[in-house]
């Protein structure tokens, strides 16, 4: 393998990284707050509320319900807008939020559900506050089951990322794309698939190792 | 003695179905109620509308002159000072035994962490469980994670405890050591409403019992008559279901 493949496979291996990472903490960011409104407000939650849940719901529905591709073209005018323009890695951040923001909100409003509801009532009974029970107990005990979701999302946008790779979106996939798919190069082609997986074998052993150090439920080494 | 607790005119509803209805009672610095029913009668409920875990329909709970009212924004202060202990512990599982007593001092009362820390530890030496402080709630018997669940209450310095069937779930050996934390808080003079099945505890921690059946009090006194001489036919059946002979 000559030098200038191996230097944009590393190129494709940072921008790949620049994509996923970037995606996932922006999303984390939109996304975590809707998932702590949608469970606050639903049915169960601290202060529940119709209206807001529903408005919060149809917008992770509507969105989530848009295949990942299409809403990457859907999105070229507002990604223009915001980047500058429509293709690179940096580009493609945009939809990869867009897409996981929603998935991030369902996926944080799961773990909060899964809290058991007598620990925030005891906590409510010694006089806490809706939002000391949601920042010291719930996202507290919250944490194992929210990093694996993280860990989660993550391989996900890994994947998305990749996709992203037809329309010009950068990193591995794009090469795997153009070398494996349009020139036949079949060597790159997996040399990137092979790049992805142990990628994706990266984040979720590392993903694993944080939840289950950060498990106090369990007894250690069973 | 004077009042510290005033329950008037109480009364829960879930759509049409009435579960307490208009319960008066009134509670003395001190005092220590033994609430006792069948299962479903609505004593569990009364306990969490006292300190506002549910919302009441009508009538009013106040707290030395206080009222506590469910859409009022002074409802977190009134629970700071109503301490509750559940069936099921409660305690926060990824938070060790004294971070779990220091939480609500700290991040409700905003007491200094050392002080609350200091406090902690002498709560926990005097429930005999000093050594645990750094375990996490996992690796306690459900008698100690009850114990400690009494105690992170007493953290919080509730002029009224209340007890929903602390000891419910525990294994027969467990409840011994959970109940006589209760009978020494009892004799220091702490106000406490409890709700138990374990009739011959109630009977030495009681200072009033009382009887709950179909969401109203039917029968109340001191020990002594309430299980000598109970007064209603209903009490008897229900004291009878306890005996065996």
């Amino acid at each position: 393998m000559n030098t200038q493949v191996l230097n944009m496979l590393l190129v494709g291996i940072k921008d790949t990284l620049y994509m996923t990472l970037g995606s996932v903490i922006i999303g984390y960011i939109l996304g975590l707050p809707l998932g702590v409104v949608l469970y606050t407000t639903g049915k169960t939650g601290l202060r529940p509320n119709v209206f807001v849940y529903r408005i919060g719901d149809f917008i992770c529905n509507i969105i989530r319900s848009i295949p990942f591709l299409i809403l990457l073209i859907l999105l070229i005018p507002f990604t223009r807008f915001i980047v500058g323009k429509s293709y690179g890695s940096t580009a493609t951040i945009v939809p990869l939020v867009i897409c996981s923001a929603p998935y991030i909100a369902r996926v944080v409003e799961a773990s909060l559900n899964e809290v058991d509801t007598g620990v925030i009532e005891a906590a409510r009974a010694m006089g806490a506050s809706n939002l000391q029970i949601i920042f010291k107990v719930l996202l507290v005990e919250a944490r194992t089951s929210l990093i694996a979701g993280f860990t989660i999302t993550t391989g996900i946008l890994l994947g998305y990322s990749a996709m992203s790779g037809t329309v010009g979106g950068g990193g591995l996939g794009d090469i795997a794309v153009r070398y494996g798919y349009y020139r036949w190069q079949t060597d790159i082609m997996i040399v990137t698939v092979v790049l992805l997986i142990v990628i994706f074998q990266i984040i979720q052993m590392v993903g694993t190792k944080v939840a289950t150090s950060l498990d106090h439920r369990k007894h250690k080494g069973k | 003695m004077e009042e510290i607790l005033n329950i008037s005119n109480l009364t829960k509803r879930y759509d049409d179905l009435v579960v307490l209805d208009h319960v008066n009672l009134s509670v003395k610095k001190g005092e220590v109620i033994v609430l006792v029913g069948t299962s479903g009668c609505g004593k569990s409920t009364f306990l969490r509308c006292i300190n506002a875990l549910e919302k009441i329909q009508e009538g009013k709970v106040s707290l030395d002159g206080e009222v506590i009212n469910p859409a009022g924004g002074k409802l977190n202060t009134v629970r700071e000072r109503i301490g509750m202990v559940f069936q099921s512990y409660d305690l926060f599982p990824h938070k060790t035994v004294l971070q779990n007593m220091i939480l609500a001092p700290v991040k409700v009362k905003k007491i200094n962490k050392k002080e609350a820390e200091k406090e902690a530890l002498a709560l926990l030496d005097r429930v005999g469980l000093l050594s645990k402080k750094d375990s996490y709630p996992h690796q306690l018997s459900g008698g100690q994670k009850q114990r400690v669940a009494i105690v992170r209450a007493l953290m919080m310095h509730p002029e009224v405890l209340l007890l929903d069937e602390i000891t419910a779930a525990l294994d027969p050996e467990m409840v011994r050591e959970v109940l006589d934390v209760v009978i020494s808080l009892a004799r220091e003079g702490r106000t406490m409403i409890i709700v138990t099945h374990e009739l011959t505890f109630a009977r030495a921690v009681a200072d009033r019992m009382i009887f709950i059946d179909g969401g109203k009090i039917v029968e109340e006194g001191s020990p002594e008559e309430f299980f000598n001489h109970p007064k209603t036919d209903r009490l008897k059946k229900f004291l009878d279901s306890f005996s065996y002979d």
